[in-house]
């Protein structure tokens, strides 16, 4: 009996009650269905096992939207416990399990699936690909992040949820103040899903330096795959940082080492320092994806050329690098004194330079432009006086001095949402809406995707905006509760009634999804947005071999070349084109990194170590395979055949 | 574009209501010269930004409408424009002189509230060590020799120097209407220099996340005249008991206090950890000395 006790939920509530027989009952009604409608097998060969980007991408772009909806719903719960002073819907334990979680998946589990998505897919049709450089890895990269999540999204129901924040900050997320093991799901979790994401910075950078177009050039390339290039880059340069400071926690809470102690030679600002060298860079990993999102689309709809390529890269490459030295601004207040602040203050006030540019580059894409409002060009415009607070507010909170007096309060949390959301949640639902029809060959509905931007553009600002207010009158962050005499009452009810519309803004356009689904016309042709680069010479939905012949490519917007001056992307003849297998290694890899992982948060070791080895045997097998794997070859024919069926609909 | 409108009015909505007197935010309701010094660094910055913000309204606002396809003929065809160094040059020259200015006023502002306030400096300050433990906070007084939990009463115009750090998680002291805040820590000692030129009732709290009831971590600052103060002094000293080394570990154990007031201070059986990560303090030798004359008292006793 002892052993099980270590799994049940320390602070059980009728909610998490609920959600373990909701979860149940979900489980069962797949697992019933699946069987019923006899899915296994297709759901196996076509999705599990499968290496075809645009397949992983799929599935990562479904992961980030399951989890936004999860994200959300703490959310809702945060403003609902905040409304009104001396709340009591949550208690602080709750209240503090709920905001961690929020912060882990919106950032680790729905904004970097997001992006994932979004670059699997995109990436390699925008530099004339047929996969990435290690298409079985790029398996292994997904399937570590959704055992990753699935780790963490079970804690809550199975021996409790992580509640020192997502920053877990030592000591507090030591053992000794978070005795739970909700602090080693955090550890286990994010390791497995950074590991994942180390895997797709090496497997992206790889693919966009060595597999591009004939005559495709670096500073050709579309901004999107630019901003594809500096996160890869960005990611492998942080990463193994942040595996190290998570091993170090998890090492400290499982085996009593003494990296991030109080005492004993331990150092708990260490953590905050290194996760900071990766967390803040992660914030651009986020951010400048969207920024080259935003460059396509508003490039593609203003019907001009983007202004300032050159620039643009620059400002680029300028904030990557600018973005490695800026992370002591998270804590002015740990007393580094004078000189190191004032240094991190003018580091980070020096980012605004290279954004500037970048917002007056996008203003004077439109200029001379012929825009037209579609929506994904309409978060995009959202994006830009929505994302301007964001950043002014920045450069106030990059003053040290004047931090002293925003640091921990709501003014920061304003400031990261009116950044996050405009910059990168914006970005990405632009981007789903405007590369949609490229992945499933219908679009989206135009209007009920208007109501669901309006919904959420104003929303957003009714609920961020009232917390600049309140955090200079002194509301502090992550407080489960607040008394009458604060006076925070009023400007926290009207957030909480925002977060409403917000939610409700998300949810027409999960709506959006199925009605279009179910609806939409299928025949729309290659290039339903009369756009610009390569991904749209080739059918929608893309077939498995992406180009049936390799582009040849002169300029950034080699497709809108093609269109207008009339030259031949596609001049060679087609060839076979020569396939990587599906494999369902990299699943079963994962499935036992899964187990090893939930093992060592349970602390037991001998599943651990037997975890382990498996994950070896599979190394080991896949060693052997390659010798007799050779991958298939698909035929001139069929791919003559698939071609004038695809192709036909828009002739 | 309504949104945007009515985005900009409830900006400069925001903007009269912060910098307006009727009803001030803690933040801009100074009560001595570091937190005057913040106020007035921050509200001429919302100043700043603001007008970056109409100016990049406007400009966008005015492509949206002028450039918008509903306006423009059937048959016009957007021109391709690569760009212009010129142009190019000027708006990356505009935020850095932004960024330059406010570089200085970020290092002079800085320096001003990470000292003993001008005007103030032959003052002898007081010295208050503030320690954090959940959750609670322990104010003590080494010269008056007293101490108390959380509520604190300091004289007013005199310099105060908060010592600080935590028997815990990392903690975040914080009095908004004094000043500035700065983190309490297990393994170091951090100094936080206010002063109060008024007298007055002020709250202070942790405002950093430290566990369950990190939300209540609240204590009473009450500003008094120094003849006031010297008062509160003596009354503490003849009214309290003794803070015994049992007491305190019983104290260290409670989760939640109300106030309370004891003579004598822990830092006779329990020191402030001696770590700094100051890099100006390494420098400083006045510091060192003072460091080292505790470790020589604490030795003697």
């Amino acid at each position: 009996m002892e052993f099980f006790e270590r799994f049940a939920v320390p602070h059980p509530s009728f909610a998490i009650y609920a959600s373990m027989v909701g979860i149940a009952l979900t489980s069962l009604a797949i697992v019933v269905g699946l069987t019923y409608f006899k899915k296994w097998g297709y759901l196996w060969r076509e999705w599990i096992t499968t290496v075809d980007h645009k397949r992983i991408g799929i599935m990562y772009i479904l992961a980030a939207l399951i989890m936004l909806l999860r994200g959300l719903v703490d959310a809702v719960m945060l403003r609902a416990q905040l409304a009104i002073p001396d709340n009591t819907i949550l208690d602080s334990q709750h209240y503090n399990e709920v905001f961690s979680a929020h912060g882990v998946i919106m950032i680790m589990f729905m904004a970097m699936p997001f992006l994932f998505g979004l670059m699997n897919i995109v990436t390699p049709l925008q530099i004339g690909a047929r996969d990435v450089a290690f298409p079985r890895l790029n398996a292994i990269s997904f399937w570590l992040f959704f055992m990753g999540a699935m780790l963490f999204n079970i804690a809550f129901v199975v021996g409790g949820a992580p509640d020192a924040g997502w920053t877990s900050y030592f000591p507090l997320a030591s053992e000794e103040f978070s005795p739970s093991v909700g602090t080693n799901y955090y550890m286990m979790s994010l390791q497995l899903s950074g590991l994942g994401t180390l895997m797709t910075g090496i497997n992206f950078l790889t693919t966009i330096f060595r597999m591009r177009a004939p005559g495709l050039k670096l500073m050709q390339l579309p901004m999107f795959t630019w901003a594809m290039l500096v996160t890869n880059v960005l990611i492998i340069a942080v990463f193994p940082l942040f595996a190290v400071a998570l091993a170090f926690g998890a090492m400290d809470r499982m085996f009593g080492t003494q990296f991030f102690t109080i005492g004993n030679g331990g150092m708990d600002m260490m953590w905050a320092n290194l996760f900071w060298v990766w967390g803040h860079p992660e914030v651009y990993i986020l951010i400048l994806p969207a920024f080259g999102i935003y460059s396509e689309i508003i490039s593609t709809f203003a019907r001009r050329n983007l202004y300032g390529y050159k620039s643009m890269v620059a400002s680029m490459v300028a904030i990557t690098i600018l973005s490695l030295v800026v992370w002591a601004h998270h804590f002015y207040t740990m007393g580094q004194g004078v000189l190191a602040n004032s240094i991190f203050s003018i580091a980070t006030m020096a980012i605004a330079v290279p954004t500037g540019i970048k917002i007056f580059n996008w203003l004077a894409t439109l200029r001379k432009g012929k825009i037209e409002f579609t929506t994904p060009m309409l978060w995009s415009l959202a994006f830009i006086p929505t994302f301007l607070i964001g950043g002014v507010t920045g450069v106030m909170l990059a003053m040290a001095s004047a931090d002293f007096q925003y640091h921990n309060t709501m003014f920061l949390v304003a400031h990261f949402h009116y950044t996050i959301i405009p910059g990168v949640v914006y970005a990405f639902i632009a981007g789903l809406i405007y590369w949609w029809p490229k992945m499933f060959g219908f679009m989206l509905n135009e209007k009920i995707g208007k109501v669901s931007f309006w919904l959420v553009a104003i929303f957003f600002n009714v609920t961020f905006f009232p917390m600049f207010i309140t955090g200079l009158d002194g509301q502090a962050r992550r407080m489960y509760t607040y008394s009458e005499e604060t006076g925070f009452g009023p400007l926290n009810l009207i957030a909480s009634i925002g977060a409403i519309g917000l939610a409700l803004g998300f949810i027409v356009l999960a709506y959006n999804i199925y009605w279009s689904t179910r609806y939409m016309p299928r025949n729309i042709g290659s290039d339903p947005w009369n756009a610009r680069s390569l991904e749209w010479s080739i059918p929608s939905p893309v077939p498995v071999y992406n180009f049936a012949t390799l582009p040849h490519v002169k300029s950034s917007q080699a497709f809108w070349d093609a269109k207008t001056k009339g030259h031949n992307l596609f001049p060679d003849k087609v060839e076979e084109i020569h396939m990587p297998n599906n494999s369902g290694v990299p699943f079963i890899m994962c499935v036992i990194f899964f187990i090893g992982a939930f093992s060592l948060i349970f602390d037991m070791i001998p599943l651990a170590i037997a975890s382990l080895i498996g994950v070896f045997a599979c190394m080991a097998y896949r060693s052997f395979e390659a010798n007799h794997d050779h991958g298939y070859h698909i035929h001139v024919k069929e791919i003559e055949e698939t071609e004038e069926r695809l192709r036909g609909a828009n002739k | 574009m309504k949104m945007k409108w009515t985005l900009l009015a409830l900006i400069f909505a925001v903007a009269t209501a912060l910098t307006g007197c009727e009803n001030p935010l803690a933040v801009f309701d100074p009560k001595g010269p570091q937190a005057a010094t913040l106020s007035d660094t921050i509200i001429l910055t919302i100043w700043i930004m603001l007008a970056i913000c109409v100016v990049v309204t406007v400009a966008f606002i005015y492509m949206l409408v002028k450039y918008r396809a509903s306006k423009q003929s059937k048959d016009y065809e957007p021109p391709h424009i690569e760009g212009s160094a010129v142009v190019e040059t000027i708006w990356t020259a505009i935020p850095i002189i932004i960024v330059a200015f406010l570089s200085v006023v970020t290092v002079v502002s800085l320096k001003d509230v990470e000292a003993t306030p001008k005007g103030y400096e032959n003052k002898e300050p007081l010295v208050i060590y503030a320690s954090s433990s959940n959750w609670k906070w322990h104010f003590s007084y080494p010269e008056e020799n007293i101490e108390t939990v959380n509520y604190v009463y300091v004289p007013t115009d005199r310099p105060l120097e908060f010592k600080l750090y935590s028997y815990g998680p990392i903690s975040s002291f914080w009095i908004p209407q004094l000043g500035g805040q700065k983190y309490a820590m297990a393994d170091m000692v951090t100094t936080l220099h206010l002063l109060a030129d008024e007298p007055g009732e002020m709250w202070g709290r942790n405002s950093n996340f430290s566990g369950k009831g990190s939300a209540h971590q609240l204590f009473d600052v009450q500003a008094v005249s120094p003849a006031e103060f010297e008062e509160w002094v003596e009354e503490a000293k003849a009214k309290s008991e003794p803070l015994t080394e049992e007491k305190f570990d019983e104290l260290l154990k409670t989760e939640h206090v109300g106030r309370q007031t004891f003579t004598g201070t822990h830092l006779e059986f329990s020191p402030a950890p001696e770590g700094s990560h100051n890099m100006d303090d390494m420098e400083n030798k006045e510091d060192m000395e003072d460091m080292e004359d505790m470790n020589h008292d604490m030795d003697h006793k």
